[in-house]
């Protein structure tokens, strides 16, 4: 289905959003203001951003600890997620969940985890929820190369095809595990292989290619919406960045791999094919960066001028009153 | 003597104990690639993420005569690997009534302190205790972490080795000659009169700290960490609370049927113990809640020196 301009924009802005949000959680990463750990998305941008211009806002997605793109694309708020890596009260979690727990429950974001693969079961439940429901509501589970190795996954796949639940299944195959190559753990080198033996349908996409990552999820929403069950597609990507923030962290991948893949930047593709298009002049282009820029230092100010929350709340919130 | 960190200090046993034995292998996620580098990726493999797998394949080479050493990293990915941990690895010497042994070294790393907040600061090792069927160390110095983890990987049996993400940096004398340490030997890491610290891991070093500031105070502090949590030196918890009359338990975990509880009853339930003591056993842990990732909370949650400080004066108020 051919999008309206609007729509392509709207996801341009999307992509770029996460980039810019990244580079500056990076950036006070490096000067201490954010804590523990971040794990940067940069690079995989088309992933989040094509299979979430799919959904609607009641659709529910669950991410990975490498969460920010997920957010960002299901239309999380910049200043409670800024607040909420600040460690403030404002934040999403009050301050309790850092980089790698961020959830938006109201916009069907149902969490970064720092667990791999523990994220998929619990989508898969919203699928269920979804199924009872019967409204037509779909889930999205969004998972690595190295996730796709683990038990849950399996488990998780197998029963959502058994009962045809409203499921899609979306593999960002960056090519590594922390610093394990996939090559060296996947019996396979497409996780889309896997399908077949669920007997549902997989799919290999281009996940530097936003608009091919949109119509792959396109079909797959359908498909769920339809009640015909759960899709994989697979996102072939790589990110930029370390596995994590932290310095000193030695990354094991050849340079020359890093390089040829930034020139694949899934940002700079899109702009240039919706140049060709005239949909986007390079003044316009330059100005929407400058109210992204604008918008995360309003975020991070935020963060900034709200308190860090009192010390009575780390009891709170054991259990729901 | 020379110095070296806790972490170097694990690598080192590793490294001596995979020399020595060909069985030895070693699994984790992420291969490290000094062991890479002298063993080969036939006998140091990087796995897919799948820790139940690994572990279970752990229990399966062990029993097929293989001594195998398998790094869960943090010890949240261990309850990826429940299963394998308590009802096979835990249990299958004695269930099949003791036919060949299960030698396998299980290391992970725990406690706080680094703002990764609620799944990646635990410290679950009494989880562990209360399984029967498996041993497990908990050093505080790179010298008993060299020696305990040796020992660990002869023995026949399947152990844990938790050791302390706020250690990982710390560096202590460890001797070039080799030594191990034997499991459920206690250490003294310092002797006073007045009151007995038992203090695990990170804690034996906050406990340190504290006994100095109490040492002004006139109070005189023994300083005791167990190192092995299973088994459990018991004989040398009681010697020195006899001895002091009064016990305070330092543990970065919560205190809820934790390992401080267990030696708090070590202590209480032994009649000469109970009749020398002169005031109620304190307990120094964790608040009782996940762990928070914003800094002051996190630092609010976890026990430090100031706060073995004041367990102490209140027992020493008590009698
Ligand atoms: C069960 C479990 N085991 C190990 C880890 C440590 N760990 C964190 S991220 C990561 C690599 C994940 O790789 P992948 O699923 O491909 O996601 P990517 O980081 O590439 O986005 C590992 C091993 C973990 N968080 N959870
Ligand atoms: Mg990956």
């Amino acid at each position: 289905m051919a999008l309206t301009q609007e729509k392509q924009l709207e996801m341009l802005r999307i992509m770029q959003t996460i980039r810019r949000f990244e580079e500056r959680a990076s950036d006070d990463y490096r000067t201490g203001d954010i804590y523990g750990v971040v794990h940067c998305y940069i690079g995989e941008e088309a992933v989040a951003t094509g299979v979430c211009a799919a959904l609607n806002r009641d659709d529910q997605i669950i991410s990975t600890h490498r969460g920010h793109g997920h957010c960002i694309a299901k239309g999380a708020d910049l200043k409670r997620m800024m607040a909420e890596l600040y460690g403030r009260e404002t934040g999403y979690c009050k301050g309790k969940g850092g980089s790698m727990h961020i959830a938006d429950f109201s916009i069907g974001m149902l969490g970064a985890n720092g667990i791999v693969a523990g994220g998929i079961p619990i989508v898969t439940g919203a699928g269920l929820a979804a199924q009872l429901e019967g409204k037509g509501r779909v889930a999205v589970s969004f998972f690595g190369d190295g996730a796709s190795n683990a038990g849950p996954f399996h488990e998780s796949i197998n029963i959502a095809a058994a009962w045809k639940l409203p499921m899609i299944y979306v593999c960002e195959n960056n090519l590594y595990a922390a610093s394990t190559p996939a090559a060296s753990t996947l019996a396979h080198s497409d996780v889309a292989a896997r399908a077949a033996g669920y007997d549902i349908p997989g799919v290999v996409v281009d996940g530097n290619d936003v608009m091919a990552v949109y119509d792959a999820a396109q079909e797959a929403v359908a498909r769920a919406r339809n009640g015909e069950g759960p899709s994989l597609i697979e996102c072939k990507t790589y990110r930029w960045r370390g596995h994590t923030e932290r310095v000193g962290g030695a990354d094991p991948r050849p340079q020359g791999e890093i390089r040829a893949w930034q020139e694949r930047d899934p940002i700079e593709r899109f702009v240039a094919g919706l140049m060709d298009q005239g949909c986007i002049t390079q003044e316009a282009w330059q100005e929407m960066d400058e109210e992204i820029l604008a918008e995360i230092e309003e975020a991070v100010q935020f963060a900034i001028e709200s308190p860090f929350p009192d010390l009575e709340a780390a009891v709170e919130d054991v259990f729901a009153e | 003597m020379r110095k070296i960190s806790y972490a170097q200090a694990g690598m080192e046993a590793l490294v001596e104990e995979m020399r020595r034995d060909p069985t030895t292998f070693h699994l984790s996620t992420d291969a490290p690639d000094a062991l890479v580098k002298e063993f080969g990726s036939e006998r140091v493999r990087a796995t897919p993420i799948a820790e139940g797998a690994l572990t279970g394949i752990a229990v399966g080479a062990a029993g097929s005569g293989f001594r195998p050493i398998i790094n869960w990293s943090m010890v949240t990915f261990s309850f990826v690997a429940m299963d394998q941990i308590v009802n096979q690895a835990a249990k299958i010497h004695y269930m099949f009534g003791g036919q060949v042994k299960f030698p396998i070294t299980f290391r992970t790393s725990v406690g706080g302190g680094r703002r990764v907040a609620a799944q990646h600061s635990q410290s679950p090792y009494s989880m562990f205790m209360n399984l029967a069927g498996l041993k497990m160390i908990l050093p505080s110095t790179p010298y008993d972490m060299k020696g305990l983890l040796k020992t660990v990987i002869r023995d026949d049996n399947p152990i844990i080795s938790f050791e302390s993400n706020r250690l990982m940096g710390f560096a202590g004398e460890v001797p070039e000659d080799p030594y191990t340490v034997p499991l459920g030997k206690a250490d003294i890491k310092r002797e006073g009169t007045d009151v007995t610290i038992v203090a695990l891991a990170w804690l034996v070093h906050e406990a340190l700290a504290a006994a100095e500031v109490l040492d002004k105070e006139g109070v005189s502090v023994e300083v005791l960490d167990p190192r092995t949590l299973v088994p459990l030196d018991c004989d040398a918890i009681r010697a020195s609370v006899q001895k002091t009359g009064r016990l305070v338990i330092a543990d970065e975990a919560g205190p809820t049927a934790g390992a401080s509880a267990e030696i708090a009853a070590v202590a209480t339930e032994d009649a000469e113990t109970f009749a020398k003591m002169k005031a109620p056993v304190k307990r120094v842990c964790a608040l009782h809640v996940p762990i928070p990732y914003t800094p002051q909370l996190e630092d609010h949650v976890f026990p430090d020196r100031d706060n073995i400080v004041a367990g102490v004066r209140e027992v020493m108020d008590a009698g």
